[in-house]
């Protein structure tokens, strides 16, 4: 179990004056289970993944997975963030970790086959589209089969067949491998589509305001009406909460089924 | 895109004599572009050695052989092989002073890249460095260490270092943080971060410095051969001037720098087009 506890989060202002990003925060997440962290931009939200991922180590509080520090995780950021010098499977193969190189090649192979890269595997990323590189980094983020998986947006910036592909490869690959998942976004209707449980951050300094059990049958389409009933009921039961959102996030893809 | 944030830096000074490296992957036209080209550089070439030929028999001097009696005598020196010795000892130091000018510049100017202490410390040397005239140098390195080749070398990798610093310097400034902290986030091992992640954002600014550098040294070489070594290509013109023997130093001269350029195009450049083939 992922156990998170920040008690504050500064950073230094410009003016000189500390801001205070994260306070009294406080959530798990279970084994194997997958959270979606909502909130208006600015909450906090990217900071609460660089605290959890280690990326940041100033603040005051703690962040435990099952007792110890998280080691094995996955990150997928909101960019691709793939070294542009290495081929699709050099890219996938810089973080794999392990003894046997063989073993963990064939297993990176399948993985990309499985994403539909394997026609790319040696391809750079400069060639492929921005949906094929968010492909790319999701295998990266699998590759270890992490016992917890970062996501930061992943699929900000996609057009909505694109990004429901990509939801897809990623619960696909989540059943599989059975990571616990902390998944963060400023879009509902995504939390709603993915999320055994959705966390609501408030304004800054963020801490949780709403912890809403996400109880819809798997699999999920995001343009379901249930989908649709639940987030205007949210919308409708918490209107202060979700007042910093995005009115209706993914306005393009409204009333059209996902390809 | 990522990838174009890597393009070869333009603060980047560039010797005319290194030309861009054509693009690896040619579509037709590209490659009846190139050929038309290399027919032009052929021509460019025919016509100095015809320029040159027409000023010798204009002039009609000892002081500008023509063409023929130059090659004759590169002929001669070689069959001879006092040129090909000359020039092996020289070519020797080049290779020396560059690995060591690269090795050097390129840890320092990481350093002041990375650290902006670093930076503050070492950047009134890089500006001193940067303006001593090498004739200085080399009087200072032969009085100091002796008339030695240690000192020779010395002399001319001191002269080479600041500009391979600045060039790495600028490079190391812009290596993306995001990248690095995606080796931060999985946790990789210093040694991939750094073989895998950052020294391949550097790779651009390396080769710029290796490219500028060697037009330097070896024009640098060679007065450092003039004025205190008894062998090479610098001390071999010396004495053809003693004697003012123009065949001679044209001879030298001529073939000296055909090795360089040979070294450019052959070494520099498809080293080059391996290194960055991921941006074609």
């Amino acid at each position: 179990m992922l156990d998170i506890r920040i008690d504050a989060k500064r950073y230094p202002d410009r003016g000189g004056r500390a801001h205070l990003a994260l306070s009294a925060l406080q959530m798990t997440v279970r084994r194997g289970e997958f959270v979606c962290v909502v909130g208006p931009s600015g909450c906090g939200k990217s900071t609460l993944l660089n605290i959890v991922g280690g990326l940041d180590r100033v603040y005051a509080g703690s962040v435990s997975l099952d007792g110890g520090i998280p080691a094995d995780t996955g990150f997928m950021f909101q960019e691709p963030r793939l070294m542009p010098w290495l081929s699709v499977l050099d890219n996938v193969m810089l973080v794999a970790h392990g003894d046997e190189r063989a073993r963990l090649r064939a297993a990176a192979i399948e993985l990309l086959g499985a994403m539909e890269l394997g026609d790319v595997l040696d391809a750079y990323p400069g060639r492929l589209s921005g949906g094929m590189m968010r492909r790319v980094a999701l295998a990266r983020a699998f590759v270890n089969e992490p016992a917890l998986l970062l996501m930061d947006e992943p699929f900000v910036s996609l057009d909505s067949p694109t990004a429901n592909r990509l939801r897809e490869m990623l619960v696909a690959q989540w059943r599989r491998c059975g990571a616990s998942v902390l998944f963060v976004t400023h879009d509902l209707r995504e939390a709603l589509a993915l999320a055994d449980r959705v966390c609501f951050l408030s304004p800054a300094p963020g801490r949780v305001v709403l912890d809403l059990v996400v109880d819809l049958p798997r699999p999920r389409n995001p343009a379901s009406a249930q989908l649709e009933r639940l987030h205007a009921d949210l919308l409708a039961r918490h209107p202060e909460l979700l007042a910093g959102l995005p009115a209706a996030p993914g306005d393009v893809t409204e009333g059209r089924p996902a390809a | 895109m990522r990838a174009e944030r890597l393009v070869r830096p333009a603060s980047v000074v560039r010797s005319p004599d290194a030309p861009r490296s054509p693009p690896v992957t040619a579509a037709p036209a590209v490659v009846a572009v190139q050929r038309g080209e290399r027919r032009l550089r052929i021509a460019s070439l025919l016509a100095f050695v015809l320029l040159w030929q027409l000023a010798a028999s204009l002039a009609d001097s000892r002081t500008l052989p023509d063409p023929i009696a130059v090659l004759a005598r590169i002929g001669a020196e070689t069959a001879a092989l006092t040129l090909p010795v000359h020039l092996a000892v020289t070519l020797g130091r080049v290779a020396v002073a560059f690995a060591v000018a690269m090795l050097v510049g390129a840890l320092v100017g990481m350093a002041m890249g990375r650290w902006r202490q670093v930076d503050a410390f070492l950047d009134a040397w890089l500006v001193l460095g940067l303006n001593i005239p090498a004739l200085v140098t080399i009087i200072l390195c032969y009085v100091w260490f002796g008339l030695n080749d240690w000192a020779a070398i010395l002399a001319v990798a001191i002269n080479k270092i600041p500009t391979v610093v600045v060039t790495v310097r600028e490079g190391a400034r812009a290596v993306d943080a995001k990248l690095l902290e995606v080796a931060r986030a999985y946790r990789l091992p210093w040694r991939t971060t750094f073989l895998r992640v950052y020294l391949p954002q550097l790779v651009p600014y390396f080769m710029a410095a290796a490219r500028s550098g060697l037009s330097l040294i070896w024009k640098i070489v060679l007065v450092v051969e003039l004025l205190g070594r008894s062998e090479g290509v610098g001390f071999q013109l010396n004495v053809l001037f003693q004697f003012f023997d123009i065949t001679g130093i044209l001879a030298y001269t001529l073939v000296f720098a055909a090795v360089v350029l040979a070294a450019e195009g052959w070494v520099l450049r498809p080293l080059e087009r391996r290194l960055t083939g991921w941006r074609a």
